[in-house]
């Protein structure tokens, strides 16, 4: 068995891989669902963008599922914390995706064009909301969550959910929007042809810039706000509970990280060079490698604000010593040791049946191929 | 302090999402053996018309298997929403088998699911089947990894308490995988499954028997059905009678309840069929019972004593006593964790330190708890009885009614006489819904019949809510209820609409 101390770093690390994982495969379907409406100029347009990750969305979706149940398993007080805090802006997320599996199914199965322009607003909020919330969470980590625990771990949220959407959380919010918006755009501009590709090619160059540009503001904005920072905390080798140590507020606390690692500089430079990817490919028409390079993208932005929050996970704002860390708010030495198991063997059987299906319905998506499989299509 | 509203409501939530996910489930866990069936012989054979079938109840998989989804999700996430304290409390152990199933079997079911009805083109027959395969694999698996965990919720192997964390910590992963109630329970509810997919079915199929429709189609569906019901209503039977046994073992509150046995009686016990039951007073009025035969199903024995409920309140009023020993010398150690003295009381105590959480509710520092509060807290340990006995005592009536249709319809279906008898026609389809009855009984038995425990024994149920507010919850549940009867209604158009059409919605016009 590894030590402890080393499990508790290397789920931090899966935890990550997870949320990337989402990013990248969840992503790109929620970036289709969002562009529907806006791409999608008649009922084919659409129904050629749906079929694209049609035989995929449920796949991908279990990303998301996988990253709450690897959350409860790894990170027992986060799980509990988090999802009972901010109740309604899960609820929200939660809401908006009860739209996407019966979109998918349902639309197309009657003719009716009011039917068919209902569910696809449907998967618009399905695919838009929980990709603004996501954002709009984790910008809010960077401020700090208003909960505490009490002396039986017990733990209280002070906040309201409207707190929520200040102009720093929501900042983040576009930035998560845009870039599933990119995945989806690169993706659909390797999988269609014609018009609706060239208008996929377009959105996702203005996608590209708006990210780069959210992203230095949100860079430049992180250093002026005061970040936190562990005074104390026993041997994080052994079993901690959240109260056992001292934190304190400092600004520009969460470049501490970047300052101290300067090589750590290359994760968030990552993102331009998916970015600039993405435009050259695109032009020159190397579709699947412009898919690369805005997954780089979703890589770079993601573990760029993991590192930033690191080694914290939810920073509590009402009771600095409360926040739970990747070192105090984990699973026994055991539960962790066998996940990681568990995930070693399973991650790489998904992945080789996830490509294999992937290349199973590989090839481009056309209108004539829709006109003529009417019935057996979404 | 927790408020008892909050946590009445938070169950309330938690009852009526499950129930609802439940209505999609055992269809997806039943149906999709069936359309494996049916494409086996379409491989074997070559015969077109067992493609088609494949095609078409597949088409009602679909349908199903988007809500199914769409309310999975929310279980997902809602032990951390509305459970919170719970999800602290044995996530170390819990959280476990949640994450497992997400990795192996969800991720196998719905990729498989994807390729089901978009890769009739590009694989080969048997690749195409081998999906088919993949996919019933998948959804099984993720019945039998949900069940562990509540398995586990219904019997807390290999864990122990942890003061420094306030939590439960797993000591025995292996326990925690192969708990025998688990076992049961999973095959017992998947099989349940089953037979809500057959007789879905086949009453469809005796519904174009009766309008004289597709009837090749209708007839050679019809005897899959049967034969795949029969075998699963003998299974739900038979693990439903190994699931009564290991609850004997390991929940006498539960059995008690159950059977409505209020006194100790010398083993082997008697079976009530049917009693008045009298709660104020802890007996029964009235009562037609069969002597012994309780003892004999539960025990397996004709030594081993059952308690009754008198006795067993009478006894876990030593446990709450005991309990509270446990906190006061948890509360000691917490502040100074060399105090040898409290750890060795703690040591003695821990087993009971679930009964002393108990008494909580009524007080909150157990040091002022009353003698009245001890009883109290003794006397909820055993849920109401009359909810209990009767609906455990409708699932067995429904389970025995099913057998009987499923053997009479492989009878018929053998001799070749299906189409004659149209009031057993008119039965198989008006019996539709008798499966999903007995399977929303079948979980509040199982679930009601925990109370007043999450976990058994360890964790009461008023603790493991979130601390959330009333409006919230109101909020939530109008929204969960709102939003989900909406879809249910649309799913129910589909499916109808579908199944009407019948076999010709395959067809392409302009193909
Ligand atoms: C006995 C079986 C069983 C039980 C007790 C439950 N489920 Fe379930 N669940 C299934 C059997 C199933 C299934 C058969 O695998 C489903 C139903 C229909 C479907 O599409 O897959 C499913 C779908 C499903 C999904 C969507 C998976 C996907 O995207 O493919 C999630 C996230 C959950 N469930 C989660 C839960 C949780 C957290 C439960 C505990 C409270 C739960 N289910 C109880
Ligand atoms: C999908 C099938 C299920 C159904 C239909 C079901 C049904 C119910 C019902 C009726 C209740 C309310 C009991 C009451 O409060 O009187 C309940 C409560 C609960 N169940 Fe289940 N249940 C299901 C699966 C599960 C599973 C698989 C788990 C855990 C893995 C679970 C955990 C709980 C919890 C935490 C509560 C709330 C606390 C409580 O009231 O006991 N349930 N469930
Ligand atoms: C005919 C004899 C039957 C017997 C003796 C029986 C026995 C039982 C018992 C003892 C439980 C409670 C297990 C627990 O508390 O852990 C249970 C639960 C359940 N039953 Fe049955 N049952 C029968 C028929 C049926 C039928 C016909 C169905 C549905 C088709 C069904 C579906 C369920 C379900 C879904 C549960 C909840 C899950 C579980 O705890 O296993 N049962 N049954």
């Amino acid at each position: 068995m590894l030590d402890y101390m080393t499990l508790k770093l290397i789920w931090w690390l899966l935890v990550g891989v997870l949320l990337i994982g989402f990013a990248i495969m969840d992503g790109h379907d929620m970036g289709v669902g969002t562009l529907l409406p806006v791409l999608g100029k008649d009922d084919t347009d659409r129904r050629v963008m749906i079929n694209t990750i049609a035989p995929h969305w449920d796949g991908n979706q279990v990303w998301f599922i996988t990253a709450g149940g690897a959350i409860f398993a790894a990170w027992p007080f986060v799980y509990a914390t988090a999802f009972s805090g901010l109740y309604w802006a899960l609820l929200l997320v939660l809401f908006a995706l009860f739209f996407r599996p019966v979109g998918f199914e349902y639309r197309s199965k009657l003719p009716n064009p009011a039917w068919r322009k209902s569910w696809d607003w449907g998967i618009f909020a399905g695919s838009a909301i929980p990709a603004l919330v996501f954002g709009v969470a984790f910008g809010n980590l960077f401020l700090g969550l208003p909960f505490y625990l009490d002396d039986t771990m017990r733990s209280f949220y002070t906040g309201s959910f409207w707190a929520l959407l200040n102009p720093f959380a929501l900042l983040f919010g576009a930035i998560s929007l845009t870039l599933l918006t990119l995945q989806g755009a690169t993706f659909l501009s390797h999988r269609t042809e014609g018009d609706l590709q060239a208008r996929a090619k377009k959105a996702a160059s203005i996608a590209t810039v708006v990210l780069l540009v959210a992203f230095s503001i949100a860079g430049f904005w992180v250093s002026r706000i005061d970040g936190y920072v562990i005074q104390s905390i026993p041997d994080v080798g052994t079993t901690l509970n959240p109260l056992m140590k001292e934190v304190t507020r400092a600004p520009g606390a969460w470049f501490a990280n970047y300052n101290a690692m300067p090589i750590l500089w290359l994760v968030p430079a990552l993102a331009y060079i998916g970015g600039a990817l993405v435009l050259a490919c695109l032009r020159s028409g190397k579709t699947l490698i412009a898919f690369v390079g805005s997954s780089l993208a979703c890589v770079s932005v993601i573990l760029t604000a993991g590192i930033a929050l690191f080694p914290f996970v939810l920073p509590s704002s009402e009771l600095p010593k409360a926040s739970l860390t990747a070192w105090d708010a984990t699973s026994s030495h055991m539960t962790l040791n066998v996940m990681l198991w568990v995930a070693l063997i399973f991650t790489p059987i998904v992945v080789a049946y996830t490509g294999w299906a992937y290349r199973v319905m590989s090839g481009k998506v056309t209108r004539d191929f829709i006109v003529k499989n009417d019935k057996a299509l979404y | 302090m927790i408020d008892p509203t909050v946590v009445e409501l938070s169950r309330l939530q938690f009852a009526s999402t499950a129930l609802y996910h439940f209505i999609f489930v055992p269809l997806t866990l039943g149906l999709v053996w069936i359309l494996f069936i049916m494409e086996s012989v379409y491989v074997i054979t070559g015969k077109p018309i067992y493609k088609e079938m494949t095609q078409f109840w597949g088409k009602l998989f679909g349908i199903n298997f988007a809500l199914g989804v769409t309310t999975g999700i929310t279980m997902e996430f809602q032990f951390g929403t509305n459970w919170a304290y719970y999800s602290h409390y044995v996530g170390d152990i819990f959280g476990a088998p949640l994450a497992i199933e997400a990795l192996m079997a969800f991720f196998l079911e719905s990729t498989m699911f994807g390729l089901f009805f978009f890769g009739w083109n590009r694989l080969s027959k048997g690749g195409h089947l081998a999906v088919t395969g993949l996919l019933a694999l998948g959804t099984n698996l993720s019945a039998i990894l949900i069940l562990i965990a509540n398995g586990w919720m219904q019997d807390p192997v290999g864990a122990v308490f942890n003061p420094i964390t306030m939590r439960m910590e797993l000591t025995d992963f292996a326990a925690l995988i192969f708990n025998t109630g688990a076992q049961a329970k999973f095959v017992h509810t998947v099989a349940a499954g089953y037979v809500a997919g057959a007789l879905f079915v086949l009453g469809i199929s005796a519904w174009y028997l009766l309008k004289g429709r597709h009837l090749e189609f209708a007839r050679r569906s019809f005897r899959i059905a049967a034969s795949f019901g029969l075998i699963g209503i003998m299974g739900v039977i038979f693990m439903g009678d190994e699931s009564g046994y290991h609850v004997a073992q390991t929940q006498k509150s539960k059995l008690a309840a159950v059977e409505a046995m209020w006194e100790t009686e010398p083993a082997p016990a008697s079976f009530n069929i049917i009693a008045g039951i009298n709660e104020a007073e802890q007996k029964n009025d009235w009562s037609l019972q069969v002597p012994q035969l309780l003892g004999m199903i539960a025990t397996r024995s004709t030594t081993e004593v059952l308690p009754g409920i008198r006795e067993i309140r009478e006894t876990n009023q030593e446990r709450v006593k005991s309990g509270i020993e446990a906190i006061i010398a948890l509360e000691v150690m917490r502040k100074n964790p060399a105090d040898e003295a409290a750890k060795a009381t703690f040591e003695k105590h821990r087993q009971d330190m679930g009964y002393g959480l108990l008494v909580q509710r009524y007080s909150p520092d157990v040091r002022q708890a009353t003698p009245e509060m001890i009883a109290q807290a003794a006397h909820d340990t055993v849920p109401k009885v009359a909810p209990m006995f009767w609906s455990f005592r409708i699932m067995v009536g429904l389970g025995v009614m099913m057998l009987g249709l499923f053997a009479f319809a492989f009878y018929s279906g053998i001799r070749g006489t299906i189409q004659k008898n149209t009031l057993f026609l008119k039965a198989c389809l008006w019996s539709i819904p008798l499966p999903w009855m007995a399977i929303m009984i079948g979980w509040f038995v199982a679930e009601y019949g925990r109370q007043p425990w999450t976990v058994f024994d360890m964790l009461p149920t008023y603790l493991s809510a979130s601390s959330l507010s009333v409006a919230s919850l109101l909020g939530s549940i109008a929204g969960f209820v709102g939003f989900y009867t909406l879809l249910l209604i649309v799913e129910m158009y589909l499916m109808f609409k579908y199944a009407r059409l019948g076999p010709a919605v395959l067809k392409q016009d302009n193909a």
